[in-house]
């Protein structure tokens, strides 16, 4: 392998590490000899196990940070690890906390960063692939200098595998003391409550959009997912528009899904939705624009009014 | 309380988009526009100095062809003056590069606040406003949902995978806002008027102190080696409905066997 080793960012939520966060541990296992892990939290000791089982030796781990934005800590124990460690490239998780602590990296180490990376190849060295124009292009892309790569990876670009190895060894990762910039404190946070499987995770994804017209008839996609066992999802527009909650928002700045069965009421199709739904396995479409650029990726797609057809799909679901 | 807003001004992402064949960087040799996920940072800018009772928005923003209209947009709805770092040399730059041109011009001028969006919309990149905060030493609070103004405080709500939390940091600071933070104003025929000789101070990489090697594609640390086609999706099959529409997906989910 070209690459001795790569440092992968691990997130943590109470329930272990984050679905992408294991995506990048197997793809950084097929690409370098040696991989290491960073995390950080009260939870770290507990996902020593699992982390080492995805293929990191080690495991850095850079404390409880308390209410500290993680992007500054994060990025500060990050460097010490890179110097101490030798590692060339580090994979990090297109995530809220993920890109911030791209960002205080790269300008610390002056490194440049690669983003929104779908995959990574060895061509004697790393390069990347980035979906442009709504996914219809693959852009590929490599670091020229001699610094650390930095790339922040986009989740569900790698399927997840166990390589049955043991624990990570914990070591501590020092961070630095805060200064000016450590400064911004979380000071509540707040779980909105979701019934139902998990947007990323759902096996029946059904996002409505504009073509509701209005944020009742949201409810509509609501009752679908539920009678399908699936997640509601939504375009941007509609979460622009105030009518459902940002969580909800599958695309380009929300979530990426690929679920067996992606259903789009309403949604015309922007590049940026494309871009996160493009990859499901069977794609509906409602709407009443034939030229609408979602009948691209449709396998099956109804040119008419969401507000006729959705009503009548839930009829015929309560039906049976 | 005074606040820079970093503003993009892009190709409509409404016409269609070409890559440049030598670089496979992105056209931009048209008409560029007021990036949309902009608009937001102008106006929540423009609503925490109304409440302040003082103060002024700037706008800054690079791009390599001297081009103003966009910013003629921002100045429209309200922002005072506006600092746009032109030149040749900065085609080509990547996401830190523009941080180190963008933080350069920022220290010209008094700010408390800067806002900016989240990502552009045509590069996406998504880092530029934290490097800039790393490079001018000051917090930062991405993904604001909501932004308000305590004494020397900023309180932020930012989203977070499973909701949002409460983030407070003391101004000087940087915040990324979301789209539909607030709702942009139309700029009125008056603004428009008025945009037309708000002051836009042009500069060049050398005024701002920077060397050619730290921007363009010479300073870029990335380079793209290939573009190819994705693979298609094969065709689906498109109906109109005829009142069986709801019945064809009942069909199709019964297939995959889902229901």
């Amino acid at each position: 392998m070209a690459i001795d080793k790569i440092l992968v960012l691990v997130e943590l939520t109470e329930n272990g590490p984050t679905a992408v966060s294991l995506e990048l541990l197997t793809a950084a296992r097929g690409l370098a000899t040696t991989v290491e892990a960073l995390s950080w939290g009260p939870g770290v000791q507990a996902a020593a196990a699992t982390i080492g089982e995805y293929g990191a030796t080690t495991l850095y781990d850079a404390g409880d940070i308390g209410g500290a934005l993680p992007g500054v800590p994060v990025a500060g124990a990050l460097v010490g690890v890179l110097q101490s460690s030798g590692a060339s490239a580090v994979l990090i998780p297109t995530s809220y906390d993920g890109r911030d602590i791209a960002g205080r990296l790269s300008a610390k180490l002056n490194a440049s960063v690669l983003t929104n990376v779908t995959g990574l190849n060895d061509d004697g060295g790393l390069t990347t692939e980035h979906p442009i124009f709504g996914g219809t292009q693959i852009a590929h892309a490599k670091f020229t200098g001699s610094a650390v790569g930095i790339y922040v990876i986009r989740a569900k670009s790698f399927a997840a595998e166990s390589a049955g190895g043991a624990a990570a060894a914990v070591v501590a990762a020092a961070v630095p003391a805060a200064d000016a910039t450590g400064a911004a404190t979380i000071v509540a946070r707040h779980v909105e409550e979701r019934t139902g499987p998990k947007l990323d995770e759902a096996a029946v994804v059904v996002s409505g959009g504009r073509g509701l017209g209005s944020a009742d008839n949201y409810s509509w996609i609501n009752d679908l997912a539920k009678l399908l066992n699936g997640a509601p999802g939504a375009s941007r527009a509609i979460v622009d528009a105030g009518w459902v909650p940002y969580s909800h928002q599958v695309g380009q700045t929300g979530k990426t899904v690929k679920p067996t069965v992606y259903l789009a009421c309403g949604i015309s199709g922007a590049t940026q939705h494309l871009v996160g739904m493009k990859g499901s396995k069977n794609i509906i479409a409602i709407n009443k624009d034939q030229e609408a650029p979602i009948f691209t990726v449709a396998d099956l797609g109804i040119v008419g009014d969401v507000n006729k057809v959705v009503p009548a799909l839930i009829e015929a679901l309560k039906g049976r | 309380m005074n606040v820079v807003v970093c503003v993009k001004q892009i190709p409509d992402p409404a016409a269609p988009q070409s890559l440049e064949a030598s670089t496979n960087t992105l056209d931009r040799s048209g008409k560029l526009i007021l990036d949309d996920s902009d608009a937001y940072g102008v106006e929540m800018a423009l609503q925490l100095v109304d409440k302040a009772g003082s103060g002024e928005v700037t706008l800054v923003s690079m791009a390599p062809n001297g081009e103003v209209s966009g910013l003629r947009t921002a100045l429209a709805m309200g922002a005072a003056k506006a600092i746009l770092v032109s030149d040749d040399a900065l085609k080509g730059t990547d996401a830190l590069g523009t941080a180190k041109v963008l933080a350069a011009a920022i220290k010209r001028t008094e700010f408390d606040l800067i806002l900016a969006a989240t990502e552009s919309s045509d590069g996406y990149t998504g880092t530029t406003p934290v490097q800039i905060a790393e490079l001018l030493g000051l917090p930062s609070i991405t993904f604001a949902k909501s932004v308000t103004i305590d004494g020397s405080t900023v309180k932020v709500d930012r989203q977070t995978e499973s909701g949002y939390d409460e983030v407070t940091s003391p101004l000087p600071a940087l915040v990324t806002v979301t789209a539909g933070v607030v709702e942009p104003r139309y700029p009125s025929f008056k603004g428009i008027m008025a945009a037309k000789s708000k002051p836009v101070d042009q500069v060049t990489v050398a005024d701002l102190g920077l060397s050619a090697s730290d921007v363009g594609a010479a300073g870029s640390g990335q380079t793209i080696t290939k573009v190819v086609d994705a693979e298609a999706r094969s065709a689906g099959e498109i109906v109109v409905d005829e009142g069986d529409g709801a019945q064809r997906i009942v069909s199709f989910l019964e297939n995959l066997k889902l229901i």
